[in-house]
């Protein structure tokens, strides 16, 4: 925890430095304290933004782990739709979402809905491939034991391959904050009127430049907290993990 | 049990003509060099493979279970729950299964580490709690692949003491897979000696013994000695 914060602060010191010797225009390149004033100063602002914008990501996260785990099961349950669905999945990452994003909204309204929708679906990845390595990769041992009792694919599934694919599950989860979050930020560029992307999209020109800013530094902050909850709550629900102990973060 | 039995793998041939009869709670010890089919064996006899040619027949009623090589605790339920496995396998709801499993741990002195979880538990605790969970499943015909294979010598023998008293207080029909000869002549009423792949049966060795049996008993010792000379291996 020290460590971090001291590579933080040292880069702090030496932008805050820079800004300071060079004179730069506020607009242009805030200083850090230009930006914690900001934080201080809009902080109602930020505050409401922000409340969308978790909402967005909270919740398109979970969409995508629930919609992921359940595909993930369906893959692997059924090869002959994995082999039909897999590779639909991977050129769905390759939907370019600043262009998807208006035309959803368009379709859906300019509320949650399109931002659900995007979040997950750029979530969904990342979450189903790993969950469905480890249901199919269960170890061998483990399931000739599962056979040798005479277990249905059932049981198999419910005793062996769910427990053995939950730390996947996070894991993926895990990875899928950080487009998450910059899913959630091309969503609300493409049409809203909250949201911290919206703000960051709407100060940019009108010359708030450390409000911006003060609004990706609450959009990463969230990001390590989200990240943080998930760490905890995976260290809860599949104990057995090989998670390194201490701090989550 | 096995009459006549084939079993290839393409053009491997894993297992050529082996014959063996079983009687009723007898411990039969199979020994051979490794690859030599002893695993795929006891798939056979659980009929989690078929037989290329030869037949695999068991007594009318009687169930096998399988002891699969390895450490095959599952990581995520405790003790309790790995013993019970089998009997949640059958059917049982979860509680009952429990209690059964409890008691068994109870009875073969494993009590004590009922709540913890296969990480927290030595090796030899672990093959133990292993072997319970087959145990529980009922059947009357228990394949034991290895069980002790991956412990030190000084757990091992431990381990098989406490097999040769579980096996006392709750009698079944046993084949031992083992590629050790001291385990097989401490364990076993009669030991088969497999040869090098394509796996035959090359000796069939009694051991009218009385069990507990000690490695350094010259009886003991003539036995293993039988068996090396049956596998080929020099003195
Ligand atoms: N599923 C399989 N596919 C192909 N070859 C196999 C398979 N299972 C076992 N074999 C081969 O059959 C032989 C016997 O294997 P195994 O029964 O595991 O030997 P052991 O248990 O005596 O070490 C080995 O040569 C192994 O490579
Ligand atoms: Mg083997």
């Amino acid at each position: 925890m020290i460590a971090p914060l001291l590579v933080v602060l040292l880069l702090l010191g030496g932008w805050q430095a820079f800004t300071a010797l060079e004179d730069v225009d506020e607009f242009l390149l805030p200083s850090p304290t230009d930006v914690l004033t900001a934080l201080w100063d809009d902080r109602g602002l930020l505050w409401d933004n922000f409340r969308v914008t978790a909402g967005e990501m909270g919740l398109g996260l979970l969409i995508a782990m629930v919609a992921g785990a359940l595909l993930a099961l369906a893959l692997h349950r059924w090869q002959p739709l994995r082999r039909g669905v897999y590779p639909l999945l991977v050129g769905s990452q390759t939907v370019p979402i600043p262009i998807f994003a208006p035309l959803l909204a368009a379709w859906l309204g300019f509320d949650l809905t399109p931002k659900l929708v995007i979040v997950a679906l750029v979530c969904f990845f990342p979450v189903v491939v790993p969950t469905l390595d480890a249901l199919t990769t269960a170890d061998a041992g483990q399931r000739k034991l599962m056979r040798g009792l005479g277990a249905s694919r059932w049981q198999t599934l419910r005793f062996v391959e769910a427990p053995a694919a939950l730390p996947a599950l996070f894991t993926g989860a895990r990875l899928a904050i950080a487009v998450a979050a910059i899913a959630a930020f091309l969503a609300e560029t493409a049409g809203s009127e909250s949201g911290l992307g919206h703000l960051i999209t709407q100060s940019i020109p009108q010359l708030e430049t450390a409000r911006a800013f003060a609004a990706v530094l609450v959009l990463s902050l969230f990001s390590v907290t989200l990240y943080g909850a998930l760490a905890l709550a995976e260290r809860r629900l599949a104990p057995w993990a090989q998670l390194p102990k201490g701090p989550v973060l | 049990m096995l009459d006549g039995v084939t079993r290839r793998f393409g053009t491997v041939l894993a297992l050529q003509d082996v014959t063996l009869r079983v009687r009723r709670r007898e411990l039969v010890a199979l020994i051979g060099p490794s690859g030599c089919g002893k695993s795929t064996l006891l798939d056979l006899v659980c009929g989690l493979q078929i037989a290329d040619a030869g037949r695999v027949a068991l007594p009318d009623g009687e169930r096998t279970v399988l002891m699969p090589q390895g450490d095959t605790l599952l990581p995520w339920a405790d003790a309790l729950d790995n013993a019970a496995l089998a009997l949640r396998v059958a059917g049982t709801p979860r509680r009952e299964a429990r209690e059964r499993a409890r008691a068994e741990l109870d009875a073969l002195g494993l009590g004590d580490f009922a709540r913890a979880r296969p990480a927290t538990l030595s090796g030899g605790m672990r093959q133990r709690i292993a072997v319970a969970r087959t145990l529980l499943s009922g059947a009357g015909v228990v394949c034991l692949d290895e069980p002790f294979g991956a412990l030190d010598a000084i757990t091992r023998a431990e381990a098989q003491r406490w097999l040769t008293s579980t096996l006392a207080r709750e009698p079944r029909t046993v084949l031992l897979v083992t590629h050790d000869t001291e385990e097989a002549a401490l364990l076993a009423d009669r030991i088969v000696v497999l040869s090098a792949r394509p796996g035959r049966v090359v000796a069939d060795i009694a051991v009218p013994l009385a069990t507990p049996r000690s490695a350094t008993d010259p009886a003991v010792l003539a036995v293993r000695e039988r068996a090396l000379a049956a596998l080929g291996v020099d003195r």
